[in-house]
């Protein structure tokens, strides 16, 4: 290891290239990424707290992060039981044409955002195909807080399916078998033995689910009806003071989003962590 | 495997998947094309082959075409150095290649105006020159850009780290250069992660809206890609055309879905291959 007193930062290999390919990752990564929001960061740095905090936590605004919040909740959570049974199918049970659906799991990630969004809101107009008969039970789910979730289980469903199927995949056979040897029941076994195991990638799927609803758009804009209060959500509030020309208040709401987003990103690696497992996580 | 749930239970849970999926999945699938021929196949050949949709069609493949490889080009130069080496950063490296994707698409827009807006003194400099970035092409492309990002790197990274580079040490020993073992030994093994990369970040590229919107000012038939032609559409109660558009998205979603699926066959093969060795 003679270079490595030169270098201590850096392990010695023999292998060719590592100044040319971490520079201009190093660099493509600064330009890319780091240098706007480093923008952004400084042109809210450069406001008083005064100026901040009315940008950020004006009524409106905070009703905005209510809605969205709430509604990303709710969004994961359906699809933490749903997508839960959607992958324990997939993964437990053959039934004809599984393929197929296991490879229309993936739709949400492939159908731009702004498709799925104008689909949604014809279906569940109330005139569209489920519109219509929930509109005579009573219900109205377009223009209002239910739309949001609905647009919202439909971009988060593949996280949870994603995460949790290879966490059933995993499950030791042993210990299920061990279970039912005891006399435990099947329901008993599923409570007690394979839901504590699978916990772990339940929560990073609907982490997942949730961090990215919050900041969805596309779908949601459409089918949301956008009333300011009520049905607006923070990544439209944004668009509206830029259409406005605010720079700055479109700056603060970011800035507040975005240390959302980055502490859930911390909480989403330290879950992958904690579960040590080296599966590659949904996109 | 699947005897262990009653057969009640399993019939259960096949129907409440299968009918939470065909509501959420398979319905609106459906509806986009069914809408689509709602006034019949000449009106949905006129929305598709009109100038505005071609225009927008063109530039949508633009963006496409330049985001994905310069993507890739990061991505192999990050795999590269993140898994052939170590030194101290390393984790923190990784950890912000990520980053773009816990950024909301409009915010992803919006740091390109902090950034290059006519207002800011680098966006400033470069109107004084003539170029234009934001609300134009070049502002559409850095966005696709950013939210395209990490696909190819997250996809190498693990599998290089994985496959380990004893080989590529094999290879210096014997005397290959540096870019003659990254083509003979390197590229071989990861060919079709790399792909598969570039598949998904090709179809976040031509699907992006949010982020393409806020730096696009919608000027139509010039700076409108497919998915802001299907907001204008809509929004000017024109369903049909709205919905023919969409119906192209739709159709390369499903062309996306299907290669994703004969990648992901073909790459446990390779690694059932590598690993029975």
């Amino acid at each position: 290891m003679g270079e490595a007193g030169a270098r201590t930062w850096k392990q010695y290999s023999i292998l060719p290239g590592f100044g040319l390919t971490l520079g201009y990752a190093s660099l493509y990564l600064s330009l890319i990424v780091l240098l706007p929001l480093a923008a952004l960061a400084s042109g809210v740095f450069s406001m008083t707290w005064e100026e901040f905090t009315r940008a950020a936590f004006s009524a409106r605004v905070m009703a905005s992060y209510r809605v969205t919040v709430l509604a990303s909740l709710a969004a994961a959570a359906i699809n933490a039981v749903f997508g839960f049974i959607v992958a324990w199918c997939l993964v437990r049970y053959r039934f004809p044409g599984w393929r197929i659906v296991d490879a229309i799991v993936d739709l949400p990630f492939a159908l731009p955002t702004a498709v799925s969004g104008i689909v949604l809101t014809t279906l569940y107009s109330p005139n569209g195909w489920f519109g219509a008969p929930l509109a005579k039970l009573g219900v109205k789910v377009a223009y209002t807080e239910l739309g949001i979730v609905v647009a919202l289980v439909f971009i988060g469903l593949p996280f949870v399916v994603r995460t949790v199927a290879p966490a059933i995949e995993d499950l030791d056979p042993e210990t299920e078998q061990a279970a039912g040897c005891l006399g435990v029941n099947r329901w008993q076994t599923f409570v007690r033995v394979l839901l504590p195991a699978l916990m772990p990638a339940l929560t990073s799927g609907f982490t997942m689910a949730f961090a990215r609803a919050l900041g969805e758009y596309g779908s949601v804009i459409f089918i949301a009806g956008n009333r300011p209060m009520k049905t607006e959500i923070t990544a439209l509030l944004i668009v509206t003071k830029l259409e406005q020309f605010d720079y700055q208040a479109a700056s603060a709401i970011a800035a507040v989003m975005l240390a959302g987003s980055f502490g859930l990103l911390m909480a989403i690696n330290y879950f992958e962590w904690r579960r040590g497992s080296r599966h590659r996580s949904a996109a | 495997m699947t005897g262990r749930d009653a057969a009640w239970v399993r019939y259960l849970l096949i129907a409440i998947a299968l009918g939470f999926l065909g509501v959420m999945l398979v319905a609106p699938l459906a509806a986009v094309f069914i809408e689509a021929f709602a006034k019949g196949a000449g009106a949905y050949c006129r929305n598709v082959t009109d100038p505005a949709t071609l225009s927008a069609l063109r530039l949508t493949l633009t963006a496409a075409a330049i985001a994905a490889p310069l993507n890739a080009v990061f991505g192999l130069a990050a795999a590269w150095a993140l898994t052939r080496f170590d030194f101290k950063g390393r984790s923190l490296l990784i950890t912000l290649i990520d980053l773009p994707f816990a950024v909301s698409p409009v915010i992803a827009g919006l740091i390109y105006i902090a950034l290059l807006g006519a207002r800011t003194p680098l966006g400033g400099w470069l109107g004084g020159m003539g170029i234009e970035v934001i609300f134009a092409t070049p502002g559409i492309v850095l966005a696709t850009l950013f939210v395209t990002f990490p696909f190819v790197a997250r996809e190498l990274i693990p599998l290089m780290q994985e496959q380990g580079s004893d080989d590529e040490q094999a290879a210096v020993v014997l005397g290959a250069g540096g870019w003659q073992i990254f083509r003979m030994v390197t590229l071989p093994r990861i060919r079709l992660a790399l792909v598969y990369g570039l598949i998904l970040a090709n179809a976040r590229a031509i699907g992006e809206f949010g982020a393409v919107s806020v730096v696009s000012g919608h000027i139509r038939g010039l700076t409108n890609t497919l998915p802001l032609h299907v907001e204008i559409l809509y929004n000017e109660y024109n369903s049909v055309g709205a919905f023919a558009v969409a119906s192209l998205l739709a159709l390369f979603a499903l062309a996306t879905i299907g290669a994703k699926n004969v990648l992901e066959w073909r790459l446990r093969r390779a690694r059932e291959a590598e690993g029975g060795q």
